[in-house]
């Protein structure tokens, strides 16, 4: 069974898919329980590999039997398994936390969203589990294409910014294309690990064309996730899409595109070649810099919840292209450890404003006030996710701070540590902003107004709670954000520290 | 003296009674009930801290590692004399700060107390927390828990005064904390392997005088609880919190926790040997003298009773970072001292000050002319408080500051020795007026009545014991002189 579960995790989500679509027809109300079970199957079955993976090392699968590197092959290993639990793990809490939303924003055409959110899901997970460079396109298609339409049946302004999202991002896609194509052309082969052997001949280590390739491939994949200054699609995109749709699709679209730089940096064009021969991570860690600092910066000219996150979301993706072009292994794994860590306190965030939006109709700073009072329950799990994006111990936010700015010291690239100090101040003021018009100002207040201490408002303070299957998985999210700092000992010792080739110091 | 290392969890019991008392105060259906387990939390987080005081008395140092939180390097606990010292005192003023609290929040009918003591105990767990600490990483874990557990109680009125006060108060602390600690925590991690405290230090030979020279600053100005100038704002700020949360968190536990993390940075991450060969403990000596003189100048000119207060707290905290940094035993001794008495003799005085609001309501100094004639044992605990900040006999006071002066002539550094005493005597400058009016002045001047109108007795009890207690630490400065020698002796060997 675990042989065929790489295959399983694509190809029955694809099935699911198909099946939620027809029946929305014939019985809508099965749709979420089938969308559910689906994506459960497929977290049950990722945390299934990742423990096999964990006992026995890397599992291989060849598509209907044809051996690479003519045929398709899908390998799950030590970078892999875990984004894939992460990224199944995200898709289920968000399921399950905005069922009420979707009921809300799209009650007739509920049978399409959770086709369009299996689609999205299986599209991402092929992503990380392919083993061939070509096929990784195809599902970076598939889920750039379910994703442009998730963002799109959002209201007034979602469809404008999903058009340009799908503009950019087609762009972005196709350059990843163009790329393959010419590594094909130089080498005849599409299998990653067939492409990595290429890479050590020498003829390739030298040849213009497989820089070109390497420049553009990265290019692509640097439009997909929001590098600066490439980012110009995505505030809008994740801003103006219902909040059931940019709780999934922020998580997880920039870190699995992390992911698929990592992948396609160390191991189809090999640590020794990007690292090595090229020389480009001193000019990438100052892009990775400009992203850092200009994310934050535009962050604080937010004047609404969701936009802010988005402008944190580009700032964080720095932080990882950064890691990851150091080129040494405390930033690789300080990069790898944030795809999980990041995916995690994104999607905290976001759907702890996706409570609130639920509830208050508007993610306006000044319609925050007196939350504290009215949502406890969602601003401690905000404020928890607040804190693991300041990089406050014990959560996550803080550990892979550790290994990025450790990483950054180890490589004399003391501007990129700075600028994660940086960025992390920034976030505080960020937040504690938000805190201070949720704790001491009162709902309906023009402005700033003083009410003796002993005075009470209880009746402005009514209690008025996200529904419970909001709260619950939020919560969770939040505890996750403890834990995963908790254990990024284990995380990094037994899963990350396998995953970065041994030639990395 | 031949150090044995005992392995027990009751360093991580003794963090997580408090940890674990939050979810039972939130369950409490009556105030009565919650305030009985506040009592119960502190009691026992107080037998528990104290039953470790005979191994580490014998000479033995108790660790326990929970986990490796990141690949070699664990959050852990060590406890030594010197932790052993604060968290004696921190988790015993808890006891009597929660009497006083209940007394001082239910005379001014104060809006969310459960709140109130939840985020006490956070604070006192974080605080037990930095005491023990075994590295630099679980330190700065609980430092910043610290930081963030205040911050609901310094912002408690929830007012436009509070709003205002709370951003400062994060600004500086949580600012300097990842600005200035954090990296320089990581630099040097990066460059040794290692975070564990060393009793002399484990930096070794491997960075420059300037490295040494600008950690060392990052990490004196970063833990900037110590309130050393000029990163010293938030403190007068602070005082907008109820009198309880000033009187323990900002006598005792928060600043002191910033002196603590400073001590131990200078001797368990630099270590005497290397400072003394680089000179570089006088340029924190010379800071910290900046800041003891101008923080009591400052005190001169405050007419708010807790912002004077707070100048002063300023002050002494600066006595205890000069102390550790002359680096010569009777200095180190004073300094670790300091922190015992400044903690009884402030926490008395902060308590006067609330017992005055919450009787009276009146904040300011120049309003107190004759308040002795009103509140005769408030005004006379006042006094004590006020003889052992300044150091006179006979409060516990004196002692610390005695070694203190021995200190500077054993370091053969007289110009801190004069720091010293014109502080002494700016110190007197600055409190005996308060006290001499309030007994001493003609019947127009008073602004109350003969008659005697004291606070609630949960108020008047605790700072009749702090202040008794002042009096009982000079004659019994045990055990805390012993365990400043010993852990002296750790430190420095001298």
């Amino acid at each position: 069974m675990i042989r065929h579960l790489p295959a399983l995790l694509v190809i029955v989500p694809l099935l699911t898919a198909l099946t939620v679509s027809a029946l929305s027809w014939v019985a809508p109300r099965l749709c979420l329980p089938l969308t559910f079970g689906c994506i459960g199957a497929s977290l049950a079955s990722s945390i299934g590999i990742l423990v096999e993976v964990i006992k026995s090392g890397p599992v291989v699968y060849t598509m209907g039997g044809w051996s690479a590197p003519v045929g398709i092959v899908y390998v799950i290993d030590y970078l892999s398994a875990p984004v894939l639990v992460v990224v199944t793990a995200v898709a289920l809490i968000n399921l399950i936390a905005s069922s009420k939303q979707i009921d809300r924003d799209f009650s007739d055409k509920k049978g399409t969203f959770y086709t369009l959110y299996i689609l999205f899901v299986t599209g991402m997970v092929g992503i990380v589990a392919t083993g061939d460079a070509f096929n990784l396109y195809v599902l970076l298609e598939i889920a750039a294409l379910t994703g442009y339409s998730l963002i799109g049946i959002g209201h007034e302004r979602a469809p404008l910014s999903s058009l340009n999202y799908l503009f950019i991002g087609t762009i972005g896609a196709s350059f990843y294309l163009l790329g393959v194509g010419y590594l094909y052309i130089a080498t005849g082969s599409l299998n990653m690990a067939d492409l990595a052997r290429f890479m050590a001949m020498p003829e390739h280590g030298t040849s213009t064309m497989v820089m070109f390739a390497f420049i553009i491939c990265m290019t692509g994949l640097f439009i997909k996730m929001g590098l600066f200054p490439l980012h110009g699609w995505l505030p809008n995109a994740y801003s103006y899409a219902s909040p059931a749709s940019s709780a999934l699709v922020a998580p997880l679209t920039t870190k699995v595109m992390i992911y698929a730089m990592i992948r396609v940096g160390l191991y189809v064009f090999t640590p020794a070649y990007v690292f090595g021969r090229l020389q480009v991570g001193g000019a990438m860690v100052w892009i990775a810099v400009a992203a850092i600092v200009f994310g934050s910066l535009l962050a604080l000219a937010q004047k609404s919840l969701f936009k802010m996150l988005t402008y944190i979301v580009i700032a964080e993706v720095g932080y990882m292209v950064g890691g990851f072009f150091l080129g040494n292994r405390m930033g690789i794994t300080g990069s790898a450890l944030h795809i999980i860590n990041d995916a995690a306190m994104t999607l905290c965030l976001f759907l702890a404003a996706g409570a609130i939006t639920y509830r208050t109709k508007s993610d306006d700073f000044k319609d925050l006030k007196g939350l504290f009072h009215q949502m406890p329950f969602t601003m401690t799990a905000f404020t928890v996710g607040a804190l693991a994006v300041i990089g406050v111990p014990p959560t996550c936010g803080f550990f892979s701070k550790w290994y990025l700015i450790i990483g950054g010291i180890q490589a004399g690239h003391y501007g990129y540590a700075a600028a994660l100090i940086f960025s992390s101040l920034v976030n505080a003021v960020l937040f504690f902003r938000i805190f201070e018009t949720a704790y001491f100002d009162q709902p309906g207040d023009g402005k700033g107004h003083h009410h003796g201490h002993h005075k009470h408002h209880k009746h402005k303070n009514k209690m008025v709670e996200a529904p419970v299957s909001m709260i619950v998985p939020l919560m969770i999210t939040a505890l996750g954000l403890i834990a995963l700092g908790i254990y990024t000992g284990d995380i990094v010792t037994h899963v990350i520290q396998a995953a970065i080739p041994g030639g990395i110091a | 003296m031949i150090t044995q290392t005992v392995f027990s969890s009751r360093p991580l019991v003794a963090v997580l009674i408090s940890l674990l008392a939050v979810p039972v105060l939130l369950s409490c259906r009556t105030k009565d009930i919650r305030e009985t387990w506040t009592f119960i939390a502190a009691t026992l987080k107080f037998l528990v801290v104290a039953s470790m005081l005979p191994l580490i008395l014998a000479g033995n140092e108790i660790r326990f590692t929970v986990f490796d939180v990141l690949p070699g390097l664990p959050i852990a606990f060590r406890v030594d004399a010197f932790g052993m010292m604060f968290a004696l005192v921190s988790s015993f003023l808890w006891i009597i700060t929660s009497a006083y609290s209940i007394g001082y929040m239910r005379s001014l009918h104060e809006h969310g107390q459960t709140r109130y003591y939840c985020y006490f105990a956070l604070s006192l767990s974080a605080t037990v927390g930095v005491a023990f600490s075994a590295n630099l990483l679980t330190l700065y874990l609980f430092y910043e828990m610290l930081s963030l557990a205040t911050y609901p109680l310094v912002t408690h009125h929830q007012d436009q005064e509070a709003k205002s006060s709370g951003r400062t108060y994060l600004f500086y602390i949580l600012g300097a904390s990842i600005a200035l600690v954090l990296p320089a925590m990581l630099f040097i991690y990066a460059k040794t392997g290692t975070l564990d405290f060393a009793a002399h230090g484990f930096m070794g030979g491997a960075f420059s005088k300037s490295t040494l020279l600008v950690l060392v600053l990052m990490l004196v100005f970063g833990f900037a609880k110590a309130g050393i100038m000029p990163l010293h704002s938030w403190l007068p700020a602070a005082m907008v919190a109820p009198t309880p949360v000033s009187a323990l968190l900002h006598a005792v536990a928060v600043v002191k926790v910033g002196v603590f993390c400073v001590a131990r940075v200078i001797t368990g991450v630099f270590g005497s040997d290397l400072l003394l060969s680089f000179n570089l403990n006088t340029v924190v000596c010379t800071i910290a003298s900046v800041t003891i003189i101008a923080a009591s100048l400052i005190a001169l000119s405050q007419d708010g009773l807790k912002r004077r207060l707070a100048f002063s707290t300023i002050g002494q905290l600066s006595y205890i970072v000069l102390g550790v940094a002359l680096l010569s035993p009777y200095a180190v001794t004073g300094a670790m001292l300091h922190i015992v008495m400044h903690a009884f003799g402030k926490i008395t005085l902060f308590f006067c000050a609330g017992a005055i609001y919450a009787a009276s309501g009146v904040k300011n100094i120049s309003q107190m002319v004759g308040i002795g004639r009103r509140m005769p044992y408030t005004m006379t605990a006042f006094l004590i408080g006020v003889l052992s900040v300044i150091g006179l006999p006979p409060c516990g006071g004196f002692i610390s500051k005695w070694y203190l002066v021995l200190g500077t002539l054993q370091a053969d550094k007289p110009v801190f020795l004069a720091v010293l005493l014109v502080s002494s005597l700016l110190n007197a400058a600055y409190f005996l007026p308060i006290v001499y009016k309030a007994f001493f002045c003609t019947d127009e001047e008073a602004q109350f009545k003969k008659k005697v109108d004291e606070v609630p007795i949960w108020c008047l009890v605790p700072l009749c014991i702090t202040a008794s207690i002042s009096v009982i630490l000079f004659f019994v400065p045990q055990p805390f002189l012993k365990l400043a020698q010993m852990g002296v002796q750790a430190f420095i060997g001298g």
